[in-house]
């Protein structure tokens, strides 16, 4: 990462990464951008590097903070009307390790409300466009982290990763995305998607920078109980070459044919640098995005009950009476995707279908852990595309949400195991879409992922044309 | 047609824990603004997680023993829906699959047991007040750590119900888990009613009367609405299972809302909150923090005390601690002093707060032992224990200081009865009683005490003067 020295200051990086912006700003990437803080924090950089202070290892390097973050600089949106205007008083403890680091956030991404989507067109802002594409999705829900990272604007993005949020847009975009272990990164201040899935990870352009964010944000945190003790850079040094799974169940006959080619280029590369490919059977796989659609709506639905125009964000003006208040407010703050998932996280929590749906859910759940569990005593990495496709056309599958949430079937049975999964550029289609492929590890082997990564993929490019 | 009822009661004990259950908030909000006992956790800002009070925890491991109730070693929490402007985060965590505390039973003072269903941990809700066209939210009480105790319908009379109530607001008391201020709502009552024809398996349907706060609100409310009940079946009407409230001063019960709806709390596992997982040891070792309960003290006092003074004084785990620290042939008198002497004082409540040493209340109970304090001698020493000025000095101290030790030296009484058979002013008592009338002595006891001016023990003056004069 270009940090600032003497010789480059944080200042000039971070102006240039503003000019970025705002040349970019017909691809909606930001929400807003946080233009006097940043430049002030730049200056403040500068100054402790002229004393000779440690100015720390992230010194002026700007970043882009997905806008479903807290932070003191800026209103916090998640891209939904009810949350318009949300000034937060804390940060989140990823923005407080980061920044102790001396990272400059310069802008807030769009991203699909509350991270409702896999194309970021479910923001209340508009979508964001493909950094590769202008009529194509950015992948989402983290569309705008992937698009500010892809076009070169800033050198790293969080991200937030749910079934697929950071993933499937860094894959779209050419650029690594990363989620780690659950529980290897707080969740605290950042706006709750689904509980027990919901994961802190990055965009950059190589797995390097990534293991660095990590270094700097992983541990426990007390202000998130379901945080892991400290492990992240103890586990032992990967090994290579490694035993790489292949999943069988996974039909590919429905995979866009540039998804597959790249796919078998990457496993017979691997094959020819003398990795070891294991074919794996994984049949609970298959359950996994409707166990995905009963647990994570559930989460969802109870975890948007507190928006309810009481305390901060959005009220309606219209409300006559207590029941009005919350029916009116969350019925003009809430996008249609988020109540969609509102309703069917109600209707599977509701008494007569809990054990029917969620407990059921649940145990289908740890049955896809066994699997992987299996699965890691015969390989160390899993190889995956990302998603079935590359980066579709805008509207495309807006009317038909069951074909969005299919965009998840790859991507969603890590969340649901905890597992770490990283998307790195792999290939491209004909015209020059970007086509990535997923690296999955065990629990907890996220350093050795990275590692890995690093020895068999190479730096994403930045995409400056349509600047 | 002779009814039985049947009486199922839900308690609510908030915990008077430093800090709030799931935040680092400070917990007592007595005096204190509105909504300035809030964190960022407890109003619910976006991407807030709770945390879990480690004290809370302990404090429902020592009210599950004091109800000799099993501890759960795993338990976890679980959310609880529902819109209201009290619950800020939309839900209430609570543990609707797997609560903290397991069965258990409390002991009434009539030796009827009620065996407890189970006990939870909960976070408690917001308040409002109602201003006509508007209503104010106050967020201090919010996630106030409650343990909700539910009761097995082992009741079956307002008075049980009451006395239940009752044993049970002592033993959290004396647990230490509650300040048990029942007037600010420290504890609440919700029961359940039904009543059934005396003899029948099955039971009526119940009716539930909420947030009750004292225990005689819990009896009028029972008796109530076994008549309520009872006029409806006996017209050959149904009651209808509703949520009731009380009326303290009609005396009745009204229904809440007009149309009852079926709620769905849409229960869910709180997965911001790991499962509680205790040790065996960790459980022991809150265990032994528990001091004496009730029944222990019960079992301690039984044959020195009378039933109803102990039963008093059980209201006052204070008095009752003090009155375990004394030696046994103190016991009694000291306790008479609590019972009639400070609970009778009007600032009885800041006395509690600073009760004498047990020495002190030991030297006290001698000095009247030996005759060498009247009672009334006895009561102002003892309320003197209160001064600030004199409250630090012993008994024997305050009683020179009062000057009203008693003269029980013999050689110095016989003369002073000499002096009062010799005083012609006493002739005719004198005379009279040695002509055999009882009732003079009397007189002739007053007079000797007032020539001792009051210091003399009138015991022993009466056995002089019965002597000299036989």
């Amino acid at each position: 990462m270009k940090i600032a020295t003497k010789e480059i200051s944080a200042v000039s990086l971070v102006k240039e990464a503003l000019e970025k912006a705002k040349r970019c700003k017909n691809y909606n990437i930001f929400v807003s951008l946080n233009e006097e803080a940043a430049l002030n924090r730049a200056k403040e950089i500068d100054a402790k590097i002229a004393r000779g202070e440690d100015a720390g290892h992230l010194a002026g390097v700007p970043y882009a903070l997905k806008d479903n973050f807290l932070s003191r600089e800026g209103n916090t949106t998640a891209s939904a009307k009810i949350l318009e205007s949300l000034h937060a008083p804390i940060n989140s403890t990823t923005v407080e390790k980061l920044e102790s680091e001396g990272a400059i956030m310069i802008g807030r991404t769009n991203l699909d409300a509350f991270a409702h989507g896999s194309s970021t067109e479910n923001s209340y802002f508009g979508p964001t466009l493909n950094a590769y594409d202008k009529t194509r999705v950015a992948g989402g829900s983290s569309g705008g982290s992937a698009v500010a990272v892809a076009k070169g604007i800033v050198q790293f993005a969080t991200g937030t990763d749910t079934g697929g949020s950071i993933r499937q847009p860094a894959s779209f975009n050419g650029v690594y995305g990363f989620k780690p272990t659950y529980g290897t990164i707080s969740r605290y201040g950042v706006v709750a998607m689904a509980s027990s899935t919901d994961c802190i990870g990055f965009f950059a352009r190589s797995a390097e920078d990534i293991d660095l964010l990590m270094q700097i944000c992983a541990g426990q945190d007390e202000k998130d109980l379901t945080t892991l003790p400290d492990y992240y850079g103890a586990e032992g040094q990967s090994l290579s070459p490694q035993r790489i799974g292949i999943v069988k169940d996974f039909d590919l006959s429905h995979v866009d044919p540039a998804v597959k080619k790249t796919f078998d280029d990457k496993v017979a590369e691997l094959k020819a640098s003398g990795h070891e490919i294991v074919e794996l059977s994984m049949p609970a796989l298959k359950y996994a995005l409707a166990v995905y659609y009963i647990v994570v709506p559930a989460e969802v639905s109870s975890n948007l009950s507190r928006y309810d125009g009481i305390r901060y964000g959005y009220r309606s003006e219209d409300a006559k009476s207590l029941d009005d208040v919350f029916e009116k407010t969350r019925g003009a703050g809430f996008m249609p995707e988020n109540k969609r998932r509102i309703m069917i996280g109600n209707f599977v929590l509701s008494s007569g279908f809990y054990d029917a749906y969620y407990l059921k859910a649940q145990k289908a759940r740890t049955l896809i852990i066994e699997e992987y569990n299996k699965a890691f005593e015969k390989c160390d990495f899993i190889l995956t595309p990302v998603s079935p496709s590359p980066a579709f056309k805008l509207g495309e599958k807006v009317g038909d949400p069951v074909s969005m949430y299919l965009e998840d079937v790859m991507s969603v049975p890590l969340n649901l195991a905890g597992l770490p999964g990283l998307a790195i550029p792999a290939g491209e289609t004909e015209s020059g879409l970007p086509v990535g492929l997923q690296i999955v590890g065990p629990r907890r082997s996220d350093k050795a992922l990275l590692e890995f990564a690093g020895t068999i993929a190479n730096q994403a490019k930045i995409n400056e044309e349509n600047n | 047609m002779k009814y039985i009822p049947t009486i199922g009661i839900e308690c609510h004990v908030q915990l008077s824990t430093k800090t709030k259950l799931f935040s680092e908030v400070d917990n007592d909000a007595r005096g204190k603004e509105p909504n300035s006992c809030v964190s960022p956790v407890d109003y619910a800002l976006p991407g807030m997680l709770p945390r879990l009070n480690g004290e809370a925890i302990r404090y429902a491991i020592r009210a599950g023993h004091a109800m000799n109730a099993i501890i759960n070693p795993i338990s976890r929490f679980d959310r609880k829906h529902y819109f209201y402007p009290d619950s800020p985060k939309g839900y209430q965590i609570t543990q609707f699959y797997h609560p903290i505390i397991g069965e258990g039973y409390i002991e009434l003072p009539s030796g009827t047991k009620v065996r407890i269903e189970h006990a939870h941990l909960e976070g408690d809700a917001g308040k409002l007040t109602h201003f006509g066209t508007y209503s104010l939210v106050d967020l201090n009480r919010v996630d106030t750590p409650l343990i909700e105790i539910v009761s097995m319908p082992d009741i079956h009379s307002a008075k049980d119900a009451h006395d239940y109530c009752k044993e049970l607001w002592r033993t959290m008391c004396y647990a230490g888990v509650t300040n048990g201020d029942l007037y600010n709502g420290n504890m609440r009552f919700d029961v359940n009613t039904s009543i059934a024809p005396e003899g029948s398996t099955e039971l009526g349907t119940r009716t539930e009367v909420k947030n009750l706060n004292s225990f005689r609100s819990v009896e009028r409310a029972i008796e109530y609405e076994i008549s309520r009940q009872k006029k409806l079946l006996e017209a050959g009407e149904k009651v209808i299972q509703e949520t009731l409230g009380w009326n303290d001063a009609t005396g009745k019960t009204t229904g809440q809302r007009s149309k009852e709806e079926a709620k769905d709390y849409r229960y869910m596992p709180e997965p911001d909150l790991p499962p509680i997982h205790l040790t065996e040891e960790f459980i022991q070792a809150e265990i032994e923090k528990v001091p004496l309960l009730p029944n222990d003290y019960r079992k301690k006092f039984s044959g020195i005390l009378p039933e109803d003074t102990l039963e008093v004084l059980l209201d006052y785990p204070e008095l009752m601690r003090k009155l375990g620290e004394l030696d046994a042939k103190s016991i009694k008198p000291v306790a008479n002093l609590f019972a009639s002497v400070l609970l009778a004082e009007e600032k009885s409540v800041e006395m509690l707060a600073h009760l004498p040493e047990a020495r002190q209340l030991q030297d006290l109970s001698e000095m009247k032992e030996k005759g060498e304090l009247s009672s009334t001698a006895v009561k102002e020493v003892f309320l003197k224990f209160f001064d600030p000025q004199m409250g630090k000095k012993d008994a024997r101290a305050i009683a020179k200081e009062l000057n009203v030790i008693q003269e029980n030296d013999t050689g110095a009484l016989e003369a002073i009865v000499d002096e009062v058979i010799a005083d012609p002013a006493c002739a005719q008592a004198v005379a009279d009683f040695k002509a055999g009338s009882e009732k003079v002595i009397g007189f002739l006891v007053g007079q000797v005490m007032k020539k001792s001016q009051g210091k003399a023990n009138p015991a022993a003056a009466q056995t002089i003067l019965r002597k000299k004069l036989a």
